[in-house]
């Protein structure tokens, strides 16, 4: 295996190009660097992104924020920009792992591996996140949740990375948030995840929103019909139990030792109303 | 596989070292520096051990590539006492007892000495959110946490003279 760290955007394209066997793009490593110590991929090339000036910080563009693939969780929720424009979204970043965790992992990194219960993903699926990712042909902007395709597998070619994430710009009264089950406080991976972003207008009526879930399918996913319950509603308890009984009928979930189907199910549809009313408060203002 | 040639600053002195490019921050620390404080639960970033200050941040040195510290800062426990004065976190963990085995001892002072130097008055919730990525099989956790609050007073008592 080689380490190579690239200081420019072209200079790790043309390593992705050139390389002939496998390669591993290394941002945090809090997934790649654990997969590595226990022999479950062995690369040839490893390629550190976090040399790269350009995708290390956070920009404000037309009223979003670009956020760098070598930024880390800790760096995003203590920004207080993108903590005001997108509190959802920093609060599904901040509970992945520990704070040691934190200061390393990356929500590009999150995306990357592929994992049906990342937490950050629905969160950024709701928020209408666009990925910008690099390759040989240039870059391309790509809807957050055209990446994952499978449990461990994305769209990202071999010969690809992610330069940036961009949370766009929101209108007036929008709220977005995020929760998950797990059985115990911290440290754990989702059981289910449930993010919702939505807008309302001056009267409190809903006029958009965005339901994704984690954990309940082989991809992180984004319901519309659940979103479509909100719209036109004061997300009252009547939008809310069908809110509730839309995305549990979404769930395709697996029976494993941290949940059943039946427990998954029913619980996607508990939290969504949770964190459909935190989004509403937040809409509020 | 070819060994890398890295120079980085550790507690304050530069080194210089050869790694494979698959061998940990944590390998290089004890196998090829000699410092051993830092230790190995897991090596999976479940059980903060291996906790060290890479830059600004505490991280786990078993999830950083040795060839990744080219240039950078890192600070580990050998570092945290001031030749033979104990940081008041280390004294405190006497006093209160917050140590059995130790093992974990080195981990949970490098992370709790980042929570202090970022936040002076932490709540005791946010002392166990802050601590949960560091594991103790021995202690249970609360006189751990009891002094790295009373260190928390002791510290704002100093700084207020
Ligand atoms: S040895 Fe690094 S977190 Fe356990
Ligand atoms: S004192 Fe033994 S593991 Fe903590």
């Amino acid at each position: 295996m080689k380490y190579l760290a690239p200081t420019t955007i072209e200079g790790a394209v043309r390593l992705l190009s050139e390389a002939s066997g496998s390669t591993r793009i290394l941002a945090g490593g809090t997934d790649t660097i654990v997969q590595l110590n226990a022999e479950q991929i062995e690369p040839d090339l490893i390629v550190d992104i976090k040399r790269i000036g350009e995708i290390r910080g956070i920009t404000n563009e037309n009223g979003g924020f670009r956020i760098g693939a070598a930024v880390s969780c800790a760096e995003m929720t203590e920004h207080d920009g993108v903590r005001d424009l997108w509190p959802g979204c920093v609060e599904a970043a901040g509970l992945i792992g520990s704070t040691q965790v934190q200061g390393r992992a990356t929500i590009a990194g999150n995306l990357c591996n592929g994992s049906p219960a990342a937490d950050s993903v629905p969160a950024m699926v709701a928020a209408g996140a666009v990925v910008r990712i690099i390759g040989t042909d240039g870059s391309r902007d790509v809807a957050v949740e055209k990446i994952p395709v499978g449990p461990g597998k994305t769209s990202i070619g071999a010969d690809e990375f992610v330069h940036s994430i961009f949370l766009p710009p929101r209108p007036e009264r929008s709220g977005d948030a995020y929760l998950r089950f797990i059985p115990r406080t911290e440290m754990d991976i989702a059981v289910v995840g449930v993010g919702i972003n939505l807008t309302m207008d001056a009267s409190g009526v809903c006029t958009a929103a965005r339901v994704a879930l984690g954990a309940v399918a082989e991809t992180v996913l984004l319901v519309e019909e659940a979103g479509d319950t909100l719209i036109g509603t004061h997300i009252d308890d009547a939008a809310l139990d069908n809110l509730a009984r839309a995305v549990s009928a979404a769930c395709k979930p697996i029976n494993d030792k941290r949940g059943t189907v039946e427990f998954r199910t029913r619980v996607a549809g508990v939290l969504a109303k949770r964190v459909a009313k935190i989004a509403a408060e937040r809409a509020r203002g | 596989m070819a060994n890398i040639q890295v120079s980085t600053k550790i507690n304050g002195d530069t080194y210089e070292f050869l790694c494979r490019p698959d061998e940990t921050l944590l390998e290089v620390l004890r196998d090829r520096i000699g410092l051993t404080g830092s230790k190995e639960g897991c090596a999976s970033g479940d059980c903060g051990a291996c906790s060290v200050m890479l830059g600004d941040r505490v991280v786990s040195s078993c999830l950083v590539l040795g060839a990744e510290v080219e240039g950078q800062e890192v600070n580990t426990i050998e570092g945290m006492a001031d030749g033979g004065n104990l940081h008041p976190l280390q004294r405190n963990f006497i006093k209160f007892a917050a140590l059995q085995c130790g093992f974990c001892t080195p981990g949970f002072l490098v992370a709790a000495k980042a929570l202090l130097d970022k936040n002076p008055d932490p709540t005791e919730t946010e002392i166990r959110y802050w601590l949960a990525g560091n594991l103790c099989r021995c202690t249970g956790y609360d006189k751990i946490v009891r002094a790295v609050l009373h260190t928390a007073e002791e510290m704002r008592g100093q700084a207020r003279g």
